[in-house]
């Protein structure tokens, strides 16, 4: 029995949350419906923790569905690469539900709670979907299954504030227009080589030097992903989309949405295209490394002028995911390392910022904007505090899990581009701390309305949870380092 | 020169269906419009695929006696098949969404939308007028 669990791992982790997403829609009871939902997360974050510890023993694991045997069939391939954003993805989103449980029937109609819970198990396995599957088409239609539930949860905010429904709109219209650019890509690359199957590519792609239908498809299948994944100048929807989305939903998108994109992108850039170098080399200096630098100052500059709160995380994750790509960009062993720390240390960073930020909406019961915070800081201690580690971890503070990744990112960026590349990075970061100082002052400073009489748990236990989790991995990051190494070995296996 | 070009005429029609899809999506104001030129540009990759698929003289992937039969590539149409479901999912999406717009905003025109929508930001950020923005009491 545990056996035939441990053989089909895999796919299990992905049609768990599907398969239950079927039954939570059938639910009416809000508190049974949301139970299920945790249920379901939490069997997800479990398979994924003893995937990771398949992962340990095997290292490569080659699923092939319903037993046709790949190039043919479809293959879901785990390896130290994918079980970083398995565990992210899984975690946060069982973090989130626990969150979702006061606050999701106080923004969203009670009649279509079970729904919004159905999607919600829909978008998480689309994520999952995406970075376990070996197949460039699957990839696909996991990218269109996260999106189209993402959108849906993103317009469900419409109850609350009518711009939910244009953010959702503009959502759904960029993230179609970029799939359907992904599948152009999949397709000049299938009518090159004649397969679909991502390992069977990197070796034909080989043979095939300098087509120039490859390089197209190449672009194509780029800019694709790089506007699921909110690349600078692809980011357009990405902050009212997160601005507008009922609260829970935005901690689950910033936490997870844009990781498994990013994931995407590196697996593209550094497995599928390894044989190209050329190719690569000229993306990663003339493409990638530009856009990631702009996107550092542009997102930082943005949140320090903008005054809904909300918006103004969702603008700090666009400088955030500069940073991810950038070390991708750099493109030595270290560097892709230090996005991988990066990529695991923003998920908990960003998360727990939305959670302390939206669980202070649930009290102040309006839009979170600057001068609406005044005080709260006193009120909510417990909130506050939390708020305030999780910040100086995105300052990158020595003791959080932000320093870990931004040393690595320093030493990495030092020892490959020499030292104006992290110059650029440290005044970005002390950019950083000037909007999130301003929230800390008004929050503290100010005198308070004496809003909030009491603080409830059922709010904050996931808060808490991920702070100890951003402090934790701040005192002790060898896991995080240690797998995202091992990952960067895997992606190219040539010591640069 | 000019037989190889209008011998490749699918891809010259899948590139202009692509390219008025695309314009479509980023040049008109109008959401339904959006919509439609999604759903064409949509098409246009379909139809890109449908032709790799197409093999000169090629007959029906079904198993034949005779040993020189042709086949085209079967595997282009059944992706396509699932591309086209996701197509619909999206436009429908889509549509429902306009159909929301249009019921909160009485109107379905971008311009019209984002006025409404600064005015409320302004609203809400710098005033503060807003107070209680439909949350649930």
């Amino acid at each position: 029995m545990i056996d035939i669990l441990i053989k089909n791992l895999p796919i299990i982790v992905v049609l768990c949350p599907l398969m239950m997403s079927l039954f939570v829609v059938l639910i009416p009871n809000i508190f049974f419906s949301w139970a299920l939902t945790t249920l379901s997360t939490f069997l997800t974050f479990l398979f994924s923790i003893l995937l990771y510890q398949e992962i340990q023993i095997h290292s490569h694991i080659s699923y092939a569905l319903g037993k046709w045997m790949p190039p043919i069939g479809i293959e879901y391939i785990i390896d130290k690469v994918a079980i970083i954003p398995i565990i992210i993805i899984s975690g946060i989103s069982f973090l989130a539900t626990i969150f979702a449980y006061k606050i999701m029937p106080e923004e969203i109609e009670k009649k279509s709670i079970s729904k919004v819970y159905s999607l919600w198990l829909l978008a998480i396995a689309g994520l999952l979907g995406l970075v376990t599957t070996g197949d460039a088409f699957n990839l696909f239609v996991f990218l269109e299954i996260s999106s189209l539930a993402s959108v849906a949860l993103v317009a469900m905010g419409a109850h609350q504030d009518k711009q939910a429904l244009v953010a959702a709109y503009n959502y759904l219209i960029i993230g179609a227009v970029g799939a359907t650019l992904y599948v152009i890509g999949v397709g000049l690359l299938y009518g090159v080589t004649g397969t679909l199957n991502m390992a069977d590519l990197t070796n034909r792609i080989a043979d095939q030097n300098n087509n120039r239908a490859l390089i197209a498809g190449f672009g194509f299948m780029i800019v694709g992903i790089m506007v699921k994944a909110a690349v600078f100048p692809l980011h357009i929807w990405l902050p009212r989309a997160y601005a507008y989305a009922p609260s829970a939903v935005s901690v689950l998108l910033a936490a997870t949405a844009t990781k498994a994109s990013l994931y995407i992108l590196a697996r593209i850039l550094f497995s599928i295209f390894e044989n190209s170098e050329n190719l690569i080399n000229n993306t990663l200096l003339f493409v990638i490394l530009p856009l990631s630098l702009s996107a550092m100052f542009a997102g930082t500059i943005m949140a320090i002028y903008e005054k809904d709160i909300k918006r103004l995380l969702a603008h700090s994750s666009i400088a955030q995911i500069g940073y991810i790509t950038l070390a991708f960009a750099i493109g030595t062993k270290a560097s892709i390392a230090a996005g991988f720390i990066h990529m695991f240390n923003h998920a908990i960073i960003k998360g727990g910022l939305f959670i302390a930020i939206t669980s202070i909406g649930f009290y102040i019961k309006k839009r979170i904007t600057i001068n609406n915070l005044s005080g709260l800081g006193r009120e909510m201690p417990i909130t506050f505090f939390c708020f305030v580690l999780c910040s100086l971890s995105l300052a990158g503070l020595p003791l959080t899990a932000g320093f870990i990744s931004k040393l690595y990112l320093i030493k990495a960026s030092i020892s490959s581009d020499g030292i104006w590349l992290a110059i650029l990075i440290l005044i970005s970061s002390a950019l950083s701390v000037v909007y999130l100082w301003k929230i800390i002052e008004v929050m503290w400073m100010r005198e308070g309305k004496n809003i909030v009489k009491k603080e409830n748990p059922a709010i904050y236990i996931s808060l808490i949870i991920i702070t100890f989790l951003n402090i934790y991995f701040g005192l002790d990051a060898s896991l995080v380092v240690n797998g995202s190494f091992e990952a960067a070995d895997k992606l190219i296996g040539d010591p640069k | 020169m000019i037989s190889s070009t209008i011998g490749i005429w699918n891809y010259w029609i899948v590139f202009c269906l692509m390219m008025i899809g695309l314009f479509l999506v980023i040049g008109r104001k109008n959401f339904l419009k959006k919509i439609v030129g999604l759903a064409i540009f949509q098409t246009s990759v379909f139809l890109l695929y449908i032709t790799f698929g197409k093999i000169k003289g090629g007959t029906p992937p079904i198993l034949n006696d005779s040993i020189d039969t042709i086949y085209s590539n079967p595997l282009p149409h059944v992706l396509i098949l699932t591309a086209i479901v996701v197509g619909v999912a999206t436009t429908a999406l889509g549509l429902s969404l306009v159909l929301r717009i249009n019921s909160e905003y009485g109107s379905i025109e971008e311009d019209d939308v984002s006025a409404q929508d600064l005015v409320d930001y302004h609203d809400d950020i710098e005033t503060g007028k807003n107070f209680d923005l439909k949350f649930k009491k």
